[in-house]
């Protein structure tokens, strides 16, 4: 419990990616079988044990403490978590420590009875960080800022190998995942992956940037729409079917009315989407309409109904029990497009190509292309084989030039590792009506070292408030942001928030009562 | 005889607690005719008072502070000996917070206080120990008052530090470090865990590493982190102020991680408030469970507490059958760890 303990204390505090990184694979290389494979479980949200409510551990604390002492602790820690690992009496020599291995198995064996007393044993023998680490684990969600991509791209690197590979093997592991330790260590056969109806690894593309367009041998393309939805893998296989999101987290769950269109055996490529009937057919909703439907363990009627999903098929991987991803496009385009005409299969469809005979002809596309659910194009060699992964050159996105606006900086933080002297995460807003300033979004790139540098120094010296790592400053320098599309949002006090917004220009000589005002958002919001 | 009751004699005034029959404070915030010094750090060592009786370490380190504004007349007591002012017998006895630092052991017509200023209870390469003065009256600090103030091994705090060295061999490590007692403390525990690479420290902190060196606290090679070049700072370890982590000198630094060695780290909130990215539990304050134990070993029918959680270290020793109360002294606690719980940092 002690490594894990202390991996989980570090991650939380480590923002950086890459950091992470090297944490977790300095843990898979130093913990011991089993334990580093429920550490894995646990991190990839692969761990289901039977829990404990907030309330069973809020009682077994109270029953140890005084109650004033507890209720001034938990005020001032204000997490209950982290105030009863902190508060628990320490019964020095208890019991021996457990480890997670051990945890987990009894978790595992226990009867929902059983749980309470399991718990009060390990934390009178724990320290405060891991009965902090063992109560997060088993309230339910570590949330420590690693993904379940990030948790297997560390395995793979563990083990010298693509993250592609892993995530191809890895809905026919299971937790502890000994065989697949053993072959990233080189001491065991590389795991099978069986009849499963398993994930296969996504082909992505690389941004074409500008000074690529006019070198562009553009006969050698296909042109197809970059829909605005979330790139999937539907898996139709041995009478199971899944539907996987681009990283291989299993989303079928929140979309039963794809999963039940599904009665044949192949494995797609597309955009999931939500589309509803308009006068030329179905139409293409905002983002914010998928949205309601990501990240739901189930749906309600009345849910599926108001947002029906559907998928656009980009691309064919298996068909029956046949791999295709060798094939070149084209032939792999005309598969898709027999087996669409064959199967006619329900709520989905073909994302059809895009005649072009030039690039200007393409570019132009391109910038008229402001409808919904369209982000720009694609462009796929047409003799392009199906790889795993982002190789630079068979297939390129070109996203629509994105909209920009005159925001005010609001607030600025601290950044980490390198930028840990610098204020370089900033909040902007927009006026209100009542010429309020208001936040609307944040951004932390889009500017040079060079700017940065005179970025901090315009905070410093424009401060008026500092909450912790946060200042506020002067409304006084305009910000250029980019940004892809402006949704309904809670988050902001404003109820916009931009899509992916970084700071384009900034703008020293504009004045800060000149900057765009909500209303403008407001006529930019889709849908 | 019966003992006099402790508040005929000693008082809270707004210069500090002052010793009535002996015309003498104890730790005053302002200038005063008699001063008794705990220790060193700034809140409980003001400058600017005619005379002052404390440890010869803490006379060093508040004239390596202040110089001639250190006081007029100074009295160097070394502990376990007694003196006697009016009609007040006086003794130091260690407390183990930082170099110097003392417990002032106050007698009168047959009643003892004990004045603990600062202090912990666990083991410090830097200072003697703590010792525990059966008294009368106990009058406690309580910085980290709150039971969930457990401060865990430093030993572990090092290991913590030292694996992420091992992990991150490219990236300065800089530690917060205060100035007085927690940096000589941090060198000391990093050689015993080892270390014997170079050890970094920032321009504010050399001149007190000098004179512990002199008082007889070997701290081996330090160098100073100002002069170094940018790549010589890739995996190296530097020690600053905390007010210097954010700051523009850590510029210098090749992409920190930023590291704290504080009591207050314990708590997840404090520790990301100060965007620290690798916290490190050691204090020079005792914790929960060392403000409690020390009340039951000095074995004080009386308690006082002057500053920190007063409230909650004060509802525990009433629920233990002590009587006990909270002091309110203004002006302690500014400092090092001192801080007000909740307050800014």
């Amino acid at each position: 419990m002690k490594a894990f303990a202390a991996l989980l204390d570090r991650l939380v505090y480590t923002p950086q990616r890459n950091g992470k990184l090297r944490l977790l694979v300095d843990y898979f290389r130093h913990a011991p079988d089993p334990d580093r494979g429920w550490a894995l479980a646990a991190l990839s949200d692969g761990l289901d044990l039977k829990g404990a409510k907030p309330a069973l551990v809020r009682a077994l604390v109270e029953e140890r403490t005084d109650p004033v002492l507890f209720r001034w602790s938990y005020d001032y820690v204000g997490d209950l978590a982290e105030t009863v690992a902190l508060i628990w009496p320490e019964r020095p020599g208890a019991n021996r420590p457990p480890a997670l291995g051990e945890v987990v198995e009894a978790l595992r064996a226990a009867g929902r009875g059983e749980v309470p007393a399991l718990l009060a044993r390990w934390l009178d023998a724990l320290d405060p960080t891991e009965r902090w680490a063992l109560l997060k684990l088993i309230t339910g969600g570590l949330r420590v800022g690693v993904s379940a991509r990030l948790a297997k791209t560390a395995v793979a690197a563990f083990g010298d190998r693509p993250v592609e590979e892993v995530e191809e093997l890895w809905h026919g592991l299971a937790p502890p995942y000994g065989a697949l330790f053993a072959w990233l260590e080189g001491r065991g056969a590389k795991p099978e992956l069986g009849e499963a109806a398993a994930f296969r690894p996504l082909m992505l593309a690389t941004p074409l940037e500008e000074s690529e367009v006019e070198a562009l041998p553009f006969e050698e393309y296909l042109a197809e729409w970059k829909w605005d939805g979330i790139r999937v893998q539907l898996v139709a296989r041995g009478g199971e079917t899944r539907l996987f999101s681009r990283t291989g987290d299993d989303i079928g769950g929140a979309f039963p009315d794809i999963l039940e269109a599904v009665d044949f055996e192949a494995t797609l490529d597309g955009e999931l989407l939500v589309l509803r009937d308009g006068p030329e057919g179905g139409e293409v909703a905002p983002f914010n309409d998928l949205q309601q439907r990501l990240n739901r363990k189930t749906v309600t009627a009345k849910l599926l109904q108001r947002h029906p999903a559907h998928l656009r098929l980009y691309d064919i991987l298996f068909e029956g029990r046949e791999d295709l991803r060798s094939l070149p496009l084209l032939p792999r385009r005309a598969r898709l497009e027999a087996f669409v005409a064959r199967e006619k299969p329900r709520r989905m469809d073909l994302s059809p190509l895009v005649d072009f005979a030039s690039m200007s002809e393409l570019e132009a596309l391109r910038a008229a292309a402001r409808e919904n659910g369209i982000e720009g194009l694609m462009l796929k060699r047409k003799d392009s084989p199906y790889l795993a992964g982002r190789p630079k050159g068979p297939w390129y996105k070109w996203k629509r030039d994105p909209l920009v606006l005159d925001c005010v900086l609001m607030y600025a933080q601290r950044g980490h590792g390198k930028r840990s002297s610098f204020y370089s995460d900033y909040t902007f807003g927009a006026w209100t009506p009542e010429d309020e300033l208001v936040p609307v979004g944040k951004a932390y790139f889009g500017f040079t070292d060079e700017e940065l540098k005179r970025l901090d120094k315009w905070v410093r010296d424009h401060t008026t408030e500092r909450f912790g790592p946060v200042r506020a400053v002067e409304p006084g320098l305009v910000l250029e942001v980019a940004f892809d599309a402006v949704q309904r949002s809670t988050r902001h006090k404003s109820g916009l928030a931009l899509r992916f917004p970084r700071v384009s220009r900034i703008r020293w000589d504009k004045p800060a009562h000149e900057a765009d005002r909500v209303e403008t958002l407001e006529a930019l919001v889709e849908g | 005889m019966n003992k006099p009751r402790p508040e005929s004699w000693l008082r809270v005034e707004p210069r500090g607690l002052y010793v009535v029959p002996g015309d003498f404070y104890v730790d005053p915030v302002r200038p005063v005719e008699r001063a008794v010094v705990t220790h060193g750090h700034a809140d409980h060592a003001r400058p600017g008072h005619a005379k002052v009786l404390a440890t010869p370490e803490t006379l060093a380190i508040m004239q390596a502070r202040y110089g001639d504004r250190a006081g007029s007349g100074l009295q160097a007591l070394g502990y376990g000996e007694p003196v006697t002012i009016g009609e007040v017998t006086v003794r130091l006895a260690p407390a183990g917070h930082v170099l110097g630092s003392a417990q002032a052991v106050l007698e009168w017509r047959g009643c003892r206080v004990v004045v603990s200023g600062d202090y912990k209870r666990r083991r410090d390469p830097t200072c003697a120990p703590f010792e525990v003065v059966p008294c009368d009256v106990f009058v406690t600090e309580a910085t980290f008052g709150l039971p969930v103030f457990r401060h865990p091994d430093d030993r572990g705090e090092i290991a913590k530090l030292l694996h992420s060295l091992a992990v991150f061999p490219e990236r300065t490590h800089v530690v917060g470090v205060y100035s007085l007692g927690k940096a000589q403390r941090v060198v000391r525990l990093l050689r015993e865990a080892g270390w014997d690479g170079p050890i970094h420290v920032h321009g504010a902190l050399q001149a007190l590493c000098a004179l512990y060196e002199e008082l007889g606290v070997p701290l081996g090679p330090l160098s100073p982190a100002t002069v170094a070049a940018k790549a010589e700072m890739a995996g190296a370890l530097v020690l600053a102020p905390p007010s210097a982590l954010a700051d523009r000198w850590a510029r210098r630094l090749a992409d920190p991680v930023t590291a704290m060695a504080s009591g207050w780290m314990r708590v997840r909130q404090r520790a990301r408030q100060r965007g620290v990215e690798l916290p490190l539990i050691i204090s020079d304050h005792a914790d929960w469970d060392e403000l409690t134990r020390t009340l039951d070993e000095v074995g004080a029918p009386e308690v006082w507490v002057t500053h920190g959680n007063e409230e909650a270290l004060v509802h525990h020793a009433r629920q233990r059958g002590f009587r006990a109360r909270a002091l309110s002294v203004v002006g302690l606690g500014e400092e090092d760890e001192g801080e007000a719980l909740g307050g800014a940092s």
